[in-house]
């Protein structure tokens, strides 16, 4: 005993010294350990995990229109465009843009593989706050937010209102044909 | 502060309990024998309604949860069976509904009274922070509990909400995954808002217990601000302080039961008695009128400061808006608390009300809507009737020249007479030109209030002018002018400006003004 207070006093490390840290090491990752699955298990669960992908068969999309995909609880614009569409998108490739991007970069695939001019896949998610734009509405006849006035043309580009970006393109692949999948 | 115990059990039972668990001697001496300075005013009558508030909240809560279904298909349904079916459910899910707002309403009050009257000075430093502690538990517990419903405002609330955490760089993606526990506001997310909305009153209800500690150790503050030196500035809680905030809280109780039973639904938004719907988003998204103010601090960057954007500048000051307050009691330097000694404090605490004020005001407004302009939206149009219209290709032999291949095309078609001309890009390299020679030049001028109502001239112009005139060229002009956006940025100047600057420096600086001898000799015994 009075060796330990001894070497204390000197600043040696103790055997004592090492149980203190060992000890509280111990602690330390064992209420960590506790702590972790409490605090994990609010992440995303494996089914809602499980449905992050989603397929969508084209065939049902006559030119011109569009639908929503339900894609990670949050709709995906699934646009059928039709060729006026697409060369008033590409002729644009080159017009004043907030966030210039090229029409033929916007269709790409989640692989890198080219995309389809007449398909175009995109979050339904105004880049401004959120909401989701109307179809085939404002000046460029792509798609209108009507929280606060942004336009979209038919590429999905920002052309005029507060959004600061295009429009997010959704991550997707063509598994065949007609059919893409999403996420 | 309150002394050595003045509980004397009278009867057998009470003095056994009392050698065994002196519960009655501590709610004797915390609310019977306990001295409240005796020129309290009626502004510390709010801590009284807060905590029935709370109980009422709860009370009414925990019943309403054995008739809610935390569940996306179902929410929003049993909800209204609460109102249509259930007996009494109508007046309890209103109570609950109104409480919500009579918290807030009474829980501003006892912030601006707390401000205005220097009560988180030393030594209620903890006092105030534990205050703060729980009105930020209100406001989480608000944000929760107006998600459940799973109206449109519910759901695109919780939306925004949650996505603004998004704009954290790096983490803030995974940190919104984990909090609505899926990748979008879902059932996951109702199901937990459900279990935590449940919770943190409790958790609040022990805050307040902490509250009312710190307050009975260091005594409570009074409207002159000098601390009370003798039994003589002081009277005992029961029946003084009982009686005065039993009347103060009869009124708010009427304020309280007007609203529930003659406008329950008038300080909600219309848009919450419409079903979630992920797919559509209403209108305008806006936060309950208790959170306004910081919504509108939250919108009130439109412009990005160096590397932060836009998005997450407000988010960061809407945080701070709320971080600051714990900072107060050593942010102001001052060592008179009461703003009544405070002449020129208190011309800024007045300004400083107004502006949250009209903070609140702003949150509610459309951001881009336009408070003062200079001048109308202006546009001028120009176009050729008759002349002779030629068109020709461009081609450059780059994608860099192209400019200088499209200005030389321009000086060309000018140099044989055209008086307008027209570049339309179609590819990297290739475009087309299109001029007018000859012809009569008209313009014309339009304005309008608003850029719409502009643009709607504009159209007309144009349908009256004809398709079949090649060229129609129009010049836009915006005039200056001063959006709520602006606005609300001038306001959350003043917001941090009296935080960080105006305190600080004011009480150093600052002359305050002289106690009146009435105030200042008993409670000095003439020492000064």
């Amino acid at each position: 005993m009075a060796e330990a207070a001894h070497s204390a006093h000197e600043g040696d490390t103790t055997r004592r010294d090492f149980i203190y840290i060992a000890a509280g090491s111990v602690a330390a990752v064992g209420v960590a350990a506790t702590a972790w699955p409490f605090i994990d298990q609010m992440n995303p669960a494996a089914d809602t995990r499980a449905l992050s992908t989603t397929e969508v068969d084209l065939s049902a999309i006559p030119e011109g229109q569009q639908i929503k995909a339900m894609w990670q609880g949050k709709p995906v614009f699934v646009r059928h465009r039709t060729p006026e569409e697409i060369a008033a998108a590409q002729r644009d490739d080159y017009a004043n843009l907030k966030d210039p991007q090229h029409d033929a970069d916007r269709l790409v695939q989640e692989d890198g593989q080219p995309g389809k001019a007449e398909w175009l896949i995109l979050q339904a998610s105004c880049t401004h706050l959120g909401c989701i734009p109307t179809f085939a509405e404002g000046a460029y006849h792509g798609w209108f937010c009507p929280c606060h006035g942004s336009v979209y043309d038919t590429s999905g580009r920002i052309r005029s209102g507060p959004a600061p970006k295009n429009l997010y393109v959704a991550p997707y692949v063509f598994t065949n044909d007609t059919t893409i999948r999403i996420g | 502060m309150s002394g050595p115990s003045t509980y004397e059990p009278k009867s057998g039972i009470t003095r056994w309990l009392d050698r065994r668990l002196p519960i009655l001697r501590l709610a004797h001496d915390s609310f019977v024998a306990y001295p409240t300075p005796r020129n309290l005013n009626y502004w510390w009558t709010f801590g009284a309604m807060l905590s029935l508030c709370l109980i009422v909240q709860i009370v009414t809560g925990i019943v309403l949860a054995m008739h809610y279904v935390p569940h996306i298909d179902h929410a929003f349904a049993s909800v209204q069976r609460l109102e249509r079916d259930v007996p009494f459910g109508w007046l309890i899910q209103n109570i609950h509904a109104v409480g919500a707002s009579m918290f807030f309403l009474a829980v501003y009050i006892h912030m601006f009274r707390g401000l205005y009257y220097g009560s988180y000075k030393a030594p209620r430093e903890l006092l105030w922070i534990l205050g703060c502690v729980i009105y930020l538990l209100m406001v989480a517990t608000g944000f929760l509990g107006y998600t459940l419903p799973w109206g449109q405002m519910s759901f695109w609330g919780a939306t925004v909400i949650t996505n603004l955490l998004g704009a954290l760089p790096l983490i803030g993606e995974s940190i919104k995954n984990w909090l609505s526990g899926g990748f979008s506001i879902d059932q996951p997310t109702i199901n937990r808002f459900f279990s935590l909305h449940y919770l943190l009153p409790f958790v609040i209800a022990g805050v307040v217990g902490l509250h009312v500690w710190a307050l009975h150790e260091a005594g409570q503050n009074n409207p002159v601000g000098i601390e009370v030196k003798s039994k003589a500035d002081t009277v005992p809680f029961t029946p003084h302080a009982t009686i005065k905030d039993l009347f103060a809280t009869t009124l708010f109780v009427i304020l309280f039961a007007v609203f529930v039973f003659y406008m329950p639904d008038s300080l909600g938004h219309a848009d919450n008695f419409i079903p979630a719907n992920p797919l559509q988003t209403p209108p305008e998204i806006v936060p309950e009128w208790y959170l306004l103010p910081f919504y509108a601090i939250l919108r009130a960057f439109d412009f990005n400061i160096g590397p932060i954007d836009s998005k997450l500048a407000g988010v960061l000051a809407m945080f701070a808006s709320i971080g600051v307050m714990f900072l107060l009691p050593w942010l102001d330097t001052s060592r008179v608390r009461s703003m009544r000694y405070r002449p020129i404090a208190r011309q800024f605490f007045v300004i400083f009300a107004v502006v949250c004020f009209a903070l609140g005001w702003c949150g509610g407004q459309n951001p881009g809507r336009i408070l003062f302009k200079v001048a109308p939206f202006s546009a001028t149009m120009n176009w050729v009737t008759g002349g002779q219209v030629t068109e020709r290709s461009i081609r450059a032999t780059s994608e860099s020249e192209w400019q200088q291949a499209a200005d030389a095309a321009v000086a060309e078609l000018r140099s044989q007479g055209a008086g307008m001309t027209a570049v339309t890009r179609e590819g990297a390299t290739s475009g087309r030109i299109t001029g007018v020679i000859g012809g009569n030049q008209q313009t014309r001028v339009v304005s309008g209030d608003t850029s719409e109502l502009l643009e709607e001239h504009i159209t007309e112009v144009k349908q009256e002018v004809g398709p079949a005139t090649p060229f129609f060229a129009v010049e836009r002009s915006s005039p200056a002018r001063f959006t709520v956006t602006n606005f609300s940025l001038l306001l959350t100047f003043y917001y941090f400006l009296f935080f960080l600057v105006i305190l600080p420096v004011l009480g150093l600086r600052e002359r305050p003004e002289r106690v009146p001898d009435t105030i200042a000799k008993p409670v000095t015994q003439g020492a000064s």
